[in-house]
């Protein structure tokens, strides 16, 4: 074990868990924040998806001692326009059915709109891809991206 | 997902029992189960259904599990309609464990699935809203003193003529306390405001499954929890021999090893400590009882017996003479893997267990026989078992355990390590995957003659696991030793054929076996639907018009291909060069539901680009639920004919993630479009019933594009391990 001091949603998080955790159990066990979710553990179905510095990061997949300093951002501090733009249009076309990925889904697409204000079918593709639905709200999961970024024109 | 002979429920429910699930209950002196028994009307006391706050919010207890097929808003759209309410007041959450309250009309018991939520609650619970529409007018009438008769309700608002106006909150405590009316007016249909409106009811849970606040039982983190994992055999029916678990002891966080009857349990502050400590047990595994087949020796003997005649299922007319009249004569031979079901959230489970009281908080399809089970294990009378249900993340069958296997490892860990210590089991993913409980794995022959364009015999020879058998179900729902669930959609064809025969061997396989969205529909449909288009084009016909040709005693079926035949303008439209469609019309759970396929081949197998859907589950509650609910089936399907196989070596499931158990992904989603038919009919499930079509039209379209039709599924070769 040893303590790690986390910079989560802007907040020092102090975590005592042994260093090769990964960052997903010491948000969830360790800070306790349980936005974010386990899905496989192996960096295939995007649920535990966080930000780091900014950069969508599988949390899953990233031991708590690589963090070091940098900023992590997850679904309970989420804040910026295009998240608000994207958790909007995902309520205006209830694209949620058991929700459990969706949290995943939320940063995943907020991080594309934050780079890329206008995504093609093929940019959703390419930056959607990585997070599994077994639900399968692919198709709303589109067009809800599309709705958010035209919201985002103003 | 399970009890679905709707004529047994009926015959139930006319009866006056609570059902044949619990007469094989009540036969085993099961208490909650005789209790339930004994209270066989159907319960409308709004008090037991609705919360009605002073801040006038009504919020609905669900008897069935919210895992995404929407019933929390299903069931406050049937409130909300009878009680007049305004769509912004209601909520909904889950009923507590308690059959006598809660249970499935359907079932008998508390439980979901066999897509039941709506059908069994449609006239219940818009009885419970007209009847607390009632006592809340009558509450008025008392304070206001005026006539009952003259009051009105309208958008959450209680109104006099003389001035006098309130909202639910101010007559709740006084409503929810009078006499519960026997048999309260519901509307007419034509009166319905909320109930098959478009754009006036928005799902309950949208906005917390968007914001990380939804709650699922992962969440769970109590004070003094411990979080546990066991490590059960790689090989079905493995015990432990010996375990050694001093390394994982020394794990940091690891808090204590017991050994339950399933395997070995580790107790951890948090879960990396628990699954770091899971891998340092050295563990012996007795084997001498365990499954040890292969898939390919599985394959063997069940394409054996597929070659001779099983036990007659039903047969008409005169098959085997019929065949030797030539003609065109077909064979195929279909062979469907082992799936699992793999939720994106994995199995887990809370309990704390004090002595004398058990407080039980998870994602729980089953809570009656899951009681019972928690009760038995720990030596509690029933009364002293409390079961909160969660929000699941998915399940498509995997939580709804006849077995109740995870209510007694959660027991079993509990009582483990002793009282006073809760505990949250999780499973692994790979735990999940590897854990079994799969849609069986399955083979159909099938054969067939066409004779001057007309199809002339048909036979289908199952080769399956039973789902059922060894449950509480297996003395219900067997048919001469049979589980229907293995043969339904085989046994009834919707299309007139003179000569018809079909048959099962039933194989016991050390695998356990569960229903997977829609459970035998995710094979029959496939079968019936390839091979009916097969024989169509050896007759020369269209796959719509020879199809409808042959539904003359179903005109439901035919509506439905109608109606997806006009979506997809099946006759005018011009098929892309490289792409072809295909059809297909399966009807599960009551629900009928036709789908058009367009797709084309390319290095990574097959393309769909677009489906066509029309669905008709009879009265609409909420069209764009139902429209989810294809989409999301369509997907689902799609997915697992594609990619999806479980497969063992030497009986140890090879599948442990999504790396190897290929799941569907966006840019493999295609385009859909969806029309609900119009029906006065009584309403059916849409959970299940969007999976069945999917897989055969595409097969149906493949072979239009000259490919074939897939004969062994999944249609990728290797993207499963």
């Amino acid at each position: 074990m040893a303590a790690f001091t986390l910079k989560i949603n802007g907040q020092a998080r102090e975590v005592d868990v042994d260093p090769n955790t990964p960052l997903l159990w010491a948000i969830r066990d360790g800070a306790g924040l349980t936005g974010t979710k386990y899905g496989c553990g192996v960096a295939q179905c995007g649920a535990c998806t966080v930000y780091v510095d900014g950069q969508t990061v599988r949390s899953c997949s990233m031991p708590v001692s690589a963090i070091g300093t940098s900023e992590i951002t997850t679904i309970e501090g989420l804040d910026s326009k295009e998240a608000k733009a994207v958790q909007a249009a995902w309520v205006a076309l209830d694209v949620p059915q058991c929700g459990y990925c969706q949290s995943g889904q939320v940063m995943s697409a907020t991080a594309l709109l934050s780079v890329n204000p206008t995504p093609t079918d093929n940019d959703i593709d390419l930056a959607m891809n990585g997070n599994i639905c077994r639900c399968a709200t692919y198709v709303r999961i589109r067009a809800a991206i599309h709705g958010a970024a035209k919201s985002l024109e103003g | 997902m399970t009890v679905h002979d709707t004529k047994l429920s009926r015959r139930t429910l006319l009866k006056g029992s609570a059902g044949l699930v619990l007469g094989a209950y009540v036969a085993r002196a099961d208490k909650l189960f005789a209790q339930a028994a004994a209270k066989p009307s159907v319960n409308i006391a709004p008090n037991t259904f609705l919360i009605i706050k002073p801040d006038s919010t009504v919020t609905v207890l669900c008897k069935g599990i919210e895992f995404g097929q929407g019933p929390f808003t299903g069931m406050a759209t049937l409130v909300a309609e009878e009680l007049d309410a305004d769509w912004a007041q209601m909520r909904a959450d889950h009923a507590p464990s308690n059959p006598q309250l809660y249970k499935n009309l359907a079932f008998g018991m508390q439980g979901t699935g066999g897509s039941t939520a709506i059908a069994n609650s449609y006239i219940q619970m818009r009885q419970v809203g007209a009847a607390a529409r009632q006592m809340l007018v009558a509450a008025a009438a008392d304070a206001w003193q005026v006539p009952a008769g003259e009051i009105t309700v309208d958008n959450g608002v209680i109104k006099h003529a003389s001035g006098h106006e309130g909202r639910f909150g101010e007559f709740a405590d006084k409503a929810m306390a009078m006499p519960v009316p026997a048999d309260p007016k519901l509307k007419d249909p034509s009166q319905f405001r909320l109930i098959g409106k478009e754009g006036v009811v928005k799902r309950l849970d949208s906005a917390d499954k968007t914001n990380g606040k939804a709650f699922y039982t992962l969440d769970i983190n109590e004070p003094d929890m411990l979080t546990v994992v066991v490590a059960r055999s790689p090989k079905f029916g493995g015990k432990v021999a010996s375990f050694d678990a001093t390394a994982a002891k020394a794990v940091a966080g690891v808090v204590d090893v017991k050994q339950v009857s399933n395997g070995v349990a580790v107790y951890a502050k948090g879960f990396w400590p628990a699954k770091m400590g899971r891998e340092a047990l050295k563990i012996t595994w007795d084997d001498s009882k365990a499954e040890k087949r292969g898939s390919a020796e599985l394959l063997q003997q069940f394409r054996g017996l597929s070659k001779t005649a099983g036990k007659l299922v039903k047969a008409e007319g005169k098959f085997e003479e019929s065949m030797a009249k030539g003609g065109r004569v077909i064979e195929v031979e279909y062979v469907f893997p082992y799936l699992a079901h793999a939720a994106m959230e994995p199995l887990n489970a809370y309990l704390k267990w004090d002595g004398d009281t058990a407080y039980a908080r998870y994602g729980c399809q089953f809570p009656t026989p899951d009681h019972m089970a928690i009760s038995k294990v720990l030596g509690l009378p029933i009364e002293k078992v409390k079961i909160d249900v969660l929000l699941a993340g998915g399940s498509f069958g995997r939580r709804a355990q006849q077995s109740t296997h995870q209510a007694i490892e959660l027991a079993e860990v509990a009582k483990a390590i002793g009282p006073g210590k809760p505990v949250k089991l999780v499973w692994t993913r790979e735990d999940d995957m590897r854990g079994g409980y799969y849609r069986p794995y399955c083979i159909h022959r099938m054969r067939g003659a066409v004779r001057d364009g007309k199809i002339e015999a048909w036979s289908d020879t199952i080769v399956s696991q039973s789902i059922m058998k060894g449950s509480f179900f297996e003395s219900m729902m067997f048919k001469d030793g049979l589980d229907p669930t293995s043969y339904e959609g085989s046994n009834e064809i919707p299309y007139d054929v003179e000569n018809f025969r079909c048959d099962m061997h039933q194989v016991d396989v050390g695998v356990p076996v569960l229903w997977w969205r829609s459970v035998g529909h995710t094979h029959t449909g496939y079968v019936v639907e390839a091979f009916v288009d097969e024989l169509l084009e050896a007759a020369g016909k269209d796959p719509i018009e020879g199809r409808l040709e042959l539904l003359s005693k179903k005109p439901r079926h035919a509506g439905a291909l109608k109606a997806v035949a006009e979506l997809a303008d099946w006759k005018n439209y011009k098929v892309p060069a490289g792409r072809a469609r295909g059809v297909a019309v399966v009807e599960s759970f009551n629900t009928f539901v036709a789908q058009v396929v367009e797709l084309s081949m390319t290095d990574d197998g097959p393309k769909v680009h677009k489906v066509w859907c029309a669905v008709d589950c009879g009265v609409a509650v909420n069209p764009d639920i139902i429209r989810a609910q294809m989409e999301g089936g369509i997907g689902f399907g799609l997915g697992h004919i594609l990619y999806a196989e479980q497969t063992l070596d030497a009986g140890a499931p090879v599948s442990g993630n999504f790396d190897t158990y290929r799941s569907l992904r966006i840019n493999e989603m295609p385009e859909i479009e969806v029309v609900i038919v119009k029906s006065t009919e009584k309403p059916s499930g849409v959970g299940e019933p969007g999976v069945p079509p999917l897989g055969p039209a595409v097969a149906n379209a493949l072979a239009k594009l000259g490919v074939g039709r897939p004969r062994q599924l999944p249609i990728v070769p290797g993207a499963s391990a």
